[in-house]
């Protein structure tokens, strides 16, 4: 399970940070999407992983760390307005910019194919 | 009422921002420029009420809900947080009184999100737990987005834009650092994980060094250190000048977040991770405050000018902080006070400048002459006269004692000599850029200075009797800030101390209410 549950991490990661390297809006919003899922994922883990534990006490002889679920809450909530602000932002931008790229300007290469 | 004090800071303007919200005052402009003002000014009374009792009482830790120390959240108000608290609702006072002649109509919900930057920039300096840091950085970032858009062009979305995402790659690198921190350490309260940080054992070391070393990124991010501080001087620039004064203090939460986590988490009682980012930063501080001069040298208008000084001065407080000694830090957070208020009071001026000359704007070239040049020449020259540095104002009392503090370090002898030629760039390019803007006029013929304004335009122009006021606090900010330089340094020593007192800090914030 912690192979499966890094690998995951790893690969929203890795893909994350790849969508945000890209030049135009639209990628680089998926790409933060992915990097606060991995995040969120990461901080749970935070916890230690366990199996059949409950957070409330007296309810499983295990019990799994309350607080890295309160973090992940936080985060959540956190992160999806962060994002829902951002894409407000990426559609103005393209609005008032008249293109979709981070920089505000189409790059010379592209223009000319 | 009284054991509440603590969190009043925090709450008011929260309060206040919700209140602006509201049906009475979100309808009517006068009725919310004059709550907006009250309840600025509120809050800094309350701040100035708070700083007093700690100062007559010690260290006053407030546990939100009445959950103790390691378990619930607290909040710490020690000389230095207090002071900063108190500096915060100042410039926000300053802030509001300025957008009130006008600024605040350029967008809406001007008001309330002032009130909420100050919300999170306060409670950023309060709080006691790494968590809470953060949830109290991405209040104040919301907020500061939302303003940097305010009355806003083309070039201003774009870099909210890239602001925007800058941050937000911040804030998931922070989140990432505080879960292997408490991966590690169990806690994230700052007291707590200071407590376990000198007892980990084996590989944990490495894990804790990673996530510490995270959280330097995010606060070089936030505090615009040199890999990270490209974001500044266009965010800086682009945002209008009142917001960009208001901006000053936000580059300094990421320095007094790296001072409280570099001197209390990762300080002398760290075991093998004392002072383990002493080195990187180190090396950043002086590259960064390299390139602020470089980019000041550089500027070719006012606002993107103070914007590098903004950063020359992150270098220089980064410096301090990493020195790690009772001397550096006090002059650090003399030196934190001084800049915040000095670069607070260039932009104003800036934009007070830029509306008076017209098209030319605030470029640093030759144009129209501005309208007041009297009024605005005497604010120029005191605020440039303290941003260098220059005797007596307050830049120079700063510039001497941070010299003094590193003397013993042992690489003051590459701080000094590239501390001052970057002074002398700034001085050099403050001095072109005053004189270019207030001497240097567009003659038509010989002599005759053309100014083709009418009179109305001229009047509309003027300085407003809010923006004056908001204005004359900065500015007398430095010289009260030299001629009382005995009892603030006095404070500053004091606050430095009990930063520094590692089993004092702990004991009272562990052991619940003093």
């Amino acid at each position: 399970m912690e192979l499966l549950y890094a690998a995951s991490v790893g690969i929203l990661v890795s893909c994350g940070v790849f969508l945000i390297l890209r030049s135009r809006t639209f990628p680089v919003v998926l790409g933060l999407t992915m990097l606060s899922y991995a995040v969120n994922l990461f901080l749970f883990s935070s916890g230690r992983l366990s199996l059949n534990s409950a957070v409330v006490l007296g309810h499983s002889s295990e019990y799994a760390d309350p607080l890295p679920q309160a973090f992940v809450l936080t985060a959540i909530v956190i992160g999806f307005a962060m994002t829902a602000f951002v894409v407000i932002l990426a559609i103005r931008g393209r609005a008032d910019l008249g293109n979709d790229h981070v920089n505000g300007q189409v790059p010379e290469n592209k223009v000319k194919r | 009422m009284i054991q509440h004090l603590t969190s009043l800071p925090v709450l008011l303007p929260m309060l206040a921002g919700i209140l602006l919200l509201m049906p009475p005052c979100g309808k009517n402009q006068s009725l919310r420029r004059f709550v907006s003002v009250t309840l600025s000014v509120v809050t800094f009374l309350i701040s100035i009420v708070l700083l007093l009792k700690v100062q007559a009482d010690g260290t006053q830790v407030y546990a939100i809900g009445d959950w103790s120390a390691p378990f619930g959240i607290v909040l710490v108000a020690d000389p230095l947080s207090t002071l900063l608290t108190s500096l915060t609702a100042l410039l926000g006072i300053v802030c509001v009184l300025y957008a009130s002649a006008g600024d605040d109509a350029k967008g809406s919900f001007f008001h309330p999100l002032v009130h909420f930057l100050i919300f999170g920039v306060n409670g950023a300096f309060l709080t006691g737990d790494a968590f809470n840091l953060f949830v109290f950085f991405e209040v104040l970032l919301i907020a500061s987005y939302a303003l940097l858009m305010h009355g806003g062009d083309k070039k201003n979305t774009r870099a909210a834009l890239q602001y925007v995402i800058m941050n937000l790659v911040g804030s998931a690198v922070f989140l990432i650092a505080l879960g292997v921190l408490y991966g590690v350490l169990g806690t994230l309260n700052m007291a707590d994980m200071a407590q376990k940080v000198g007892l980990l054992q084996g590989d944990d070391v490495y894990l804790a060094k990673i996530g510490g070393l995270l959280l330097l990124v995010v606060f070089a991010l936030k505090g615009a250190l040199l890999p990270l501080h490209l974001w500044l001087p266009n965010t800086y620039a682009t945002a209008i000048p009142i917001v960009a004064a208001l901006f000053a203090i936000m580059t300094k939460v990421g320095v007094y977040s790296m001072m409280r986590v570099y001197t209390l988490i990762f300080g002398d009682d760290a075991g093998e991770l004392a002072h383990m980012a002493q080195d990187w930063l180190w090396w950043l501080a002086l590259a960064t405050i390299v390139m602020g001069a470089v980019g000041v040298l550089a500027s070719q208008d006012l606002r993107k000018l103070i914007a590098n000084l903004v950063i020359v001065s992150v270098g220089t407080l980064v410096a301090l902080v990493t020195v790690q000694t009772v001397e550096a830090s006090s002059a650090a957070i003399y030196y934190l006070v001084h800049s915040t208020l000095v670069t607070a009071a260039l932009f104003i001026l800036a934009d007070l400048i830029g509306r008076q000359r017209g098209k030319v704007a605030d470029r640093i070239t030759v144009g129209t002459p501005v309208s007041q040049p009297k009024l605005l020449g005497t604010c120029f020259i005191i605020a440039a006269v303290a941003v260098i540095g220059m005797p007596p104002l307050s830049g120079f009392i700063g510039k001497v004692w941070l010299l003094k503090s590193t003397v013993n370090y042992e690489y003051s002898f590459i701080f000094w000599p590239l501390y001052l030629l970057a002074s002398l760039a700034v001085l050099f390019a403050v001095s072109k850029a005053g004189s270019t803007v207030f001497w240097h006029h567009q003659t038509k013929f010989e002599g005759k200075v053309t100014d083709n304004r009418s009179p109305e335009r001229i009047q509309q122009e003027r300085v407003q009797p809010a923006e004056l006021a908001a204005l004359l606090i900065l500015i007398v900010s430095a010289p009260l800030m030299s001629i009382f330089a005995g009892p603030l340094s006095e404070y500053a020593i004091d606050a430095a101390t009990q930063l520094h007192d590692f089993n004092n800090n702990i004991n009272i914030i562990l052991s619940g209410d003093q």
